[in-house]
């Protein structure tokens, strides 16, 4: 992998998308320098689990973690794009919330929460969004089963 | 409040800390943040916000609830509303009910199979996800560039053709929103005649799995070309009768003209996308500003509102429509002929004929179906611009036949957070225009 630095994060190229490996710790200043560097548009934000799967491609100086917050950023100005992610540990499964630099994110990272139980500092109201408010489990976590929940019919003979 | 409460819990549908909340639970700055004040404002703008309701006190507001069984929310969206007499004061949008688990599901589907999947998360313009989905994957497997034109072009037309039929989805519900009943069997008429086409070409009205990775699945019928004129020859004259029905129509325009409005601003930190976005004067369409497909090739224009109200998102789709068909129009010009997939025998199946003469043909199509084909390690982000907005597909590929994960950035997820913002301290009955204006699919907000 090709890198380069940008904000003092490694600048990886995927697919020729640009791609910043930033550290948990400088998470948001990295947020508000892009801001300035014209990335008004947070389009999306999600997460992934690689559990499963932890022998993945990354510049050397970056420490695989269990969970990486994938943030995708528009430039409408130089009409780019600019992916971050961010390694998470399972350990302490937090990350500062975005949402007062990009109020958008609010949806998204609720549904981060509820699907990996990842809890971002800050955020105005870090309730499940998709799930039922009593369910047990995060079910995008790999190590979530699929099919644990038998199939019932209410009012059915069995 | 409690007594309201009570019936929502016994009618199953409490949703605890996810409802919205009383004002006597929450602190001030909690309630600022609510209403939506955090959109990067200045202290004296949020001020001003807050101005306007002035903190009623308990006595004076009622929390009611809207769906997520109603006519009007499109699906089974909810809203929780908090009134003073007619006037909301604050909503707040409570989703998950057609929650079902399709990322999920998705990394348990090969990339052949991933299509039947996506297909079936914005219903209402399935081909734009289908090609989202392909594009992905295409570009993790480094065959982007290599797509057949005809398989290329085909996609634009199916893409524009969606496009038209879901802008016409929009025109038949929002009309009967608004309460014009008429144009809602109009809307449907006119879309049942593009759903029939695809049915000719995928042989499905909806939820098709057609295009997939490495092309599309099958070439154009035989008279294909008639068809779409036909089409286009009906649909002309049919939105020259919306315009007369609707655009020039008081009432039509007391009831979308100046609701639901939001700012340039605003909609960039909101995250929203398409029609919104572009109803505040900001002119960006990925299909012109970063071009897939063939879209450098033809012209078109984007067509933008100027004062970001629901009247301005009406207008615009009526004239993405047009727009639509103008393009369609070049691409029956341009169409050319050849190959409607790749072919690459890694990712596309033997032809039918084939199978039943070669023994080694009759495997390999068995094995692209059953173990599909695998894809190289990596991660990719493609977006286009479906009628809602900019939808996304980001996949992350182990190397496997399945993604590892696969995320679709849904634009209706995302322009159904400017709902609580649009509504703040318009009246009630509004509130169903301005839910009409998002166009959310419901689908595709859960997934």
């Amino acid at each position: 992998m090709t890198t380069d630095v940008l904000h003092d994060c490694v600048l990886g190229q995927s697919h020729g998308q640009q791609v910043l490996f930033v550290p948990k710790d400088r998470y948001i200043a990295t947020l508000r320098k892009l801001i300035d560097d014209s990335y008004t548009m947070c389009v999306d934000l999600t997460a992934v689990d690689f559990l499963t799967h932890p022998g993945r491609t990354l510049p050397e100086a970056i420490a695989p973690e269990r969970f990486e917050i994938v943030v995708n950023l528009l430039s409408m100005r130089d009409r780019t794009r600019m992916r971050l992610r961010t390694q998470v540990s399972e350990a302490n499964a937090s990350i500062d919330s975005a949402f007062d630099l990009y109020p958008g994110t609010e949806a998204m990272e609720r549904e981060v929460f509820d699907m990996f139980g990842i809890t971002f500092n800050g955020h105005p109201d870090l309730t499940r969004i998709l799930m039922p408010e009593d369910w047990d489990g995060h079910p995008l976590r790999k190590d979530y089963s699929q099919g644990r929940i038998p199939v019932q019919f209410k009012g059915s003979a069995s | 409040m409690s007594d309201l409460l009570s019936t929502v819990v016994s009618a199953g549908t409490f949703e605890g800390n996810q409802e919205l909340r009383s004002r006597s639970e929450l602190t001030a700055k909690e309630v600022m943040r609510e209403v939506g004040a955090v959109l990067r404002m200045s202290e004296a703008d949020v001020a001003l916000l807050a101005e306007v309701e002035a903190d009623p006190g308990e006595d004076q507001t009622m929390i009611i609830n809207m769906g997520p069984q109603h006519p009007s929310t499109h699906g089974v969206l909810r809203l929780m509303l908090e009134l003073k007499g007619e006037t909301v004061l604050r909503c707040k949008p409570i989703i998950g009910y057609l929650h079902t688990g399709m990322e999920k599901t998705g990394e348990s589907l090969t990339f052949m199979q991933g299509g039947t999947n996506v297909t079936r998360m914005d219903y209402a313009s399935p081909l734009n996800n289908e090609l989202v989905f392909s594009m992905a994957t295409e570009k993790l497997l480094g065959i982007d560039g290599d797509i057949p034109e005809r398989a290329v072009w085909m996609r634009m037309l199916l893409s524009e053709m969606n496009r038209m039929s879901s802008h016409l989805l929009f025109m038949a519900s929002n009309g009967m929103d608004i309460g014009a009943v008429s144009m809602m069997l109009y809307g449907w008429r006119e879309r049942e005649e593009v759903l029939r086409f695809f049915q000719k070409v995928t042989g499905l009205r909806m939820n098709h799995n057609f295009i997939r990775p490495g092309g599309v699945a099958a070439d154009l019928p035989a008279g294909w070309r008639d068809d779409v004129l036909e089409i286009l020859e009906m649909l002309g004259p049919r939105l020259d009768e919306y315009d007369t029905l609707m655009t020039g129509q008081p009432i039509w325009r007391e009831r979308l003209q100046g609701v639901g409005v939001i700012t340039r601003d605003e909609a960039i930190a909101l995250g929203a996308t398409g029609p919104i976005l572009r109803s505040t004067g900001l002119a960006w369409d990925l299909r012109r500003d970063m071009p897939y497909l063939n879209y450098k090739d033809v012209d078109f224009d984007v067509i933008v509102g100027s004062y970001g109200d629901a009247f301005d998102r009406y207008a615009i789709r009526l004239a993405e429509i047009r727009e639509s068909m103008r393009i369609v129009r070049q691409i029956l010009d341009k169409m050319p002929g050849g190959d409607f997939r790749i072919q690459n025998k890694k990712v596309t199946p033997p032809p039918r004929a084939r199978i039943d003469e070669s023994m080694e043909a009759l495997i390999h199509h068995f094995k692209i179906f059953t173990e599909g084909f695998k894809v190289p390690e990596g991660e990719v982000y493609v977006a286009i611009e479906s009628p809602r907005g900019e939808i996304g597909c980001y996949i992350a590929s182990d190397g496997s036949a399945t993604p590892y994960r696969m995320h679709v950035r849904a634009p209706s997820f995302v322009n159904v957070q400017a709902l609580p913002h649009m509504m703040r301290g318009g009246l009630v009955a509004d509130a169903v225009a301005v839910i009409s204006s998002v166009d959310p699919v419901l689908g595709e907000v859960d997934r």
